[in-house]
């Protein structure tokens, strides 16, 4: 598998992304948010955590307008997978290829903690290493992590099957608890808690891991 | 010229910041605060003859994420 992490100024979490990808056997390429193509024969792009540009406007906001950007969806349209994971989901939102937006924390607090998320009965090449139901321990790092769908789109993501990640313990004030979803295709995924910062051992737990290693799993059968 | 664009969270997007304000109020004595819901104000420098639809456009690309805020726009 061939990936790219796009790294933004204020990108913090895009070498630990990297790290993850590659422990799982995936050739990742490091693409500066100015770059205007992704590389030819490009799998995955991950969008990483951090805070790209600064949160200025609204989270993700800038970077979702970035020339980089405008590849990705593109990638997307093509029926490319995409991984958006913190900021990256806030920015996968502001592009509009996932639904929703993501609210400042109900607490208003920046909560930095593993939680328990649950593995939705999702179909889905990220989920694949995970049983439908299965309980799983990965940090969460954010301010505005509070998902936010109007009634008739929450409806839709439960009738198709979307929800990838809920929260055992809702810990941000999320719409019915959601942790992370996909799309139509379900080839995006977006989520707010970090599954690079618990793939291997010595990050307290490997829960993460199985993620990127069901991921690879299903591009070495395509 | 000049506009300004304001940006609200939409009515029935609970607003968390407006909620700590309210209490924060009524927690100084000011009695019959309702609600409170905080926004954001953008001022724009714009070449004259800049037409709302140009602002419009502004605002639906970039200014307000529309899944959960709403905005206005003044000129002049």
């Amino acid at each position: 598998m061939k990936a790219a992490v796009i790294v933004f100024p204020g990108s913090n979490c895009d070498r630990d992304l990297q790290v993850a990808l590659k422990r799982a056997g995936a050739d990742v390429q490091m693409i500066w948010h100015k770059d205007t193509e992704l590389p030819a024969g490009i799998d995955l792009v991950a969008v990483p955590g951090g805070f790209s540009f600064g949160d200025y406007l609204r989270c993700g906001a800038i970077a979702a307008n970035s020339p980089i950007c405008r590849s990705l969806i593109k990638h997307v349209e093509r029926g490319g997978y995409a991984l958006g994971i913190c900021n990256g989901f806030q920015v996968l939102t502001e592009t509009g290829l996932l639904p929703g937006a993501l609210r400042r924390n109900a607490g208003l607090k920046y909560i930095c903690k593993p939680v328990q998320l649950r593995v939705e009965a999702c179909e889905s090449d990220y989920l694949v290493g995970y049983e439908a139901g299965q309980e799983v321990t990965v940090p969460i790092a954010h301010h505005d992590g509070n998902y936010y769908v109007d009634d008739a789109k929450l409806a839709q993501l439960q009738g198709e099957g979307r929800i990838a990640f809920s929260y055992v313990d809702n810990p941000n004030g999320s719409v019915a608890d959601i942790a992370g979803v996909v799309s139509k295709n379900r080839r995006v995924l977006g989520m707010m808690p970090h599954p690079e910062r618990m793939a291997e051992p010595s990050h307290g737990g490997t829960d993460g891991k199985a993620m990127f290693d069901g991921l690879m799993s299903q591009m070495a059968l395509a | 010229m000049k506009a300004r664009v304001h940006v609200m969270l939409k009515t029935g997007v609970l607003d968390p910041q407006g909620e700590a304000v309210r209490h924060a109020l009524g927690a100084l004595g000011f009695d019959g605060v309702e609600g409170v819901r905080q926004g954001k104000v953008i001022e724009l420098d714009l070449a004259e003859g800049t037409t709302e639809a140009t602002v419009k456009e502004m605002c639906e690309k970039l200014l307000a994420n529309t899944v959960i805020e709403s905005y206005t726009i003044e000129l002049g």
